[in-house]
């Protein structure tokens, strides 16, 4: 991946609230078809720098571009080109699965034998065509959450963005949805996830971690865990989090 | 606009998925023209009236002919002096005793303006404004009637005087009350609810970073609301004249019109509160001790406005289904036209200005 290209790149960001600083001063680039870490402690400012990514808020300075487009005037076309999921499945539970993913492929805009072909292919994948007509909500969580992760890349986005997608998920269903990451990141999309299981971040290409608005650590998971002389990336966040 | 359709037909699907919201939407409009129709129509048929006709000319002669004829009331005697009248009510059989001022005919042709008295037994308080309403759409129904047929407008004034209840003077009409307390319910209940519960559930968050505009998903939420609230508002008013025979005087299309105005006032009500509250139940909660209270007691639809402590009439100002059921009744009863409405109109848009703009401004404000 040396030549890779860089679909997002963050230099100098900075976003305040008031007097209090949410990320200070952050600067990375993300490349193609990486799988990128976002980690950190609850309240050290990741879902702030997510919201900026997103293009749902504007910073208060710094450049940042997401899939070659500017997040300060062209957040129609970063939002086109993004997809996302948060902890909360992001599902409508009272629809059935077969109309969530006709409801997702349609505020994106694709054209309904698009959607069509994308249903009979993801449920294919999932293993779920006898559940096509099943309401999320009698639906098992692994289940859901794989099903969120389909809609979220339903589009063919170049960066999915995946906020704590695995919380409150048994480990082997875990398991199963990391190779689902893999599967799309071998597809050339970006994986831009963050997670409390540290476990997780060892399957990332590259992890960050942010200790009170700054990004204090950047590497391989492997040399991470080099500099920091312990022996899982577990131990590397506690150093960094005590400090 | 595909994506915006996309966005409205899984609102519908939210709606008709849902048996107790189905309920609410179908289920409680006609439950409640229902309760209201019953108990107007079983006491307003043949209510027992006295007349007391001072004048004795071919017009009062002729008003009490239409009244009688209406089916409403049943002549139980005719008067010669006032010391009759507590005797008579006390009686407890006539619920109403209508007085003809002396020289009416003659009065009408000098100075275009007589006067009727209407005295009700008002010791029951609602039979007795529903009985002077009948009375005085009866009167007005008359003038109309002779004004067609002459340059001067004629006059002819009914006063209402309810003994036993002097100060219970407001109209009621059940109708008016109903759609508003209705579309009001429906339009920014449900709304308020249902955009509170993409917020609660982490939806928002994913239609926000959608390509669909802030302004399409609130259209979209509300959209749904406007036509089911469009089809709630004609079948009150289709019930209200087919089974209590509830009259249409004035002009439809106005009355749709200003209905219409309602519905939005009310989604933009329903999208203010759904910016203040997180969740589904706090929304709920808002809108019923914000909406659904003050339009029973506050609007003029139970209560009599005038009756209230000055303090209270002033917040009666504030609460918007006072303006429509002044404005509905007008229409549906007196038949007058925009000319007379106009004011309580404008009063409606400048609150839908009002809270679509605070709206946009809360929203903006969470945006950031």
């Amino acid at each position: 991946m040396d030549q890779a290209e860089n679909i997002i790149t963050v230099k100098n960001l900075v976003k305040k609230f008031g007097s209090f600083v949410a990320n200070d001063n952050l600067s990375f680039q993300v490349e193609k078809a990486e799988i990128f870490g976002f980690l950190g402690a609850n309240g050290a400012g990741k879902t702030t720098a997510i919201k900026i990514l997103c293009g749902l808020s504007a910073p208060t300075s710094g450049e940042i571009e997401v899939a070659s487009y500017d997040v300060y005037t062209q957040t129609d076309l970063i939002k086109q080109n993004i997809g996302y999921m948060s902890q909360k499945f992001s599902l409508y539970e009272d629809i059935t699965v077969k109309e969530n993913f006709r409801f997702y492929g349609g505020i994106y805009g694709l054209s309904k034998s698009r959607i069509n072909e994308r249903i009979t292919f993801f449920l294919k994948e999932l293993k779920l065509e006898s559940a096509k007509d099943e309401l999320i909500s009698s639906l098992p969580l692994g289940w859901k959450q794989k099903i969120a992760f389909s809609v979220a890349i339903m589009h063919d986005p170049k960066i999915v963005f995946l906020d704590e997608p695995t919380g409150g998920v048994d480990p082997v269903t875990r398991r199963q949805f990391w190779e689902m990451i893999y599967e799309a990141s071998h597809n050339g999309i970006t994986v831009f996830v963050t997670t409390h299981y540290m476990d997780e971040a060892e399957y990332c290409n590259r992890v960050s971690i942010m200790v009170d608005g700054r990004i204090d650590a950047l590497d391989t998971p492997e040399n991470l865990k080099k500099q920091f002389g312990v022996n899982s990336m577990n131990n590397v966040f506690l150093k960094l989090a005590r400090n | 606009m595909n994506r915006f359709w996309a966005f409205v037909k899984k609102e519908f699907l939210h709606i008709f998925r849902d048996p107790r919201t189905i309920l609410i939407l179908f289920g409680m409009p006609i439950a409640q023209i229902m309760i209201f129709g019953y108990v107007v129509k079983n006491d307003i048929k043949n209510v027992k009236i006295a007349i007391y006709d001072k004048s004795k000319d071919n017009v009062t002669r002729e008003i009490t002919d239409k009244i009688l004829s209406s089916g409403y009331f049943l002549l139980s005697e005719k008067l010669d002096s006032n010391n009759e009248l507590e005797r008579i009510f006390q009686k407890g059989e006539v619920k109403e005793i209508i007085v003809f001022e002396p020289d009416f005919a003659k009065r009408l042709e000098n100075t275009n303006t007589a006067n009727i008295q209407l005295i009700a037994d008002a010791s029951d308080a609602n039979t007795a404004n529903l009985i002077v309403n009948y009375t005085q759409a009866i009167i007005y129904e008359y003038v109309k009637s002779i004004n067609e047929n002459n340059s001067l407008a004629v006059q002819i004034v009914p006063e209402a005087r309810m003994m036993y209840n002097e100060e219970m003077k407001s109209v009621y009409m059940f109708v008016p009350g109903t759609m508003a307390l209705i579309l009001l319910l429906i339009s920014a209940m449900m709304t308020s609810i249902s955009i509170a519960r993409e917020k609660e559930m982490g939806t928002m968050e994913i239609l926000l970073v959608s390509p669909l505009q802030p302004l399409q998903i609130i259209m979209g939420k509300v959209m749904p609301y406007i036509i089911l609230s469009l089809v709630n508002a004609i079948s009150i008013i289709l019930l209200g004249f087919f089974v209590f025979d509830v009259p249409i005087h004035g002009s439809i299309i106005l009355l749709m019109f200003e209905t219409m105005l309602f519905i939005f006032l009310a989604l933009s009500i329903g999208i203010f509160i759904s910016t203040v509250s997180k969740s589904q139940q706090t929304a709920m909660f808002i809108s019923i001790f914000s909406l659904m209270l003050p339009t029973m007691l506050l609007s003029g639809f139970i209560f009599p406005i005038k009756n209230m402590p000055l303090v209270l009439q002033w917040f009666c100002y504030i609460v918007p289904p006072k303006w429509f059921i002044i404005i509905i009744k007008d229409i549906m009863l007196k038949g007058t036209g925009l000319i007379y409405v106009w004011k309580e109109t404008l009063i409606l848009i400048g609150m839908i200005i009002f809270f679509i703009s605070l709206s946009v401004k809360k929203f903006k404000i969470r945006l950031e």
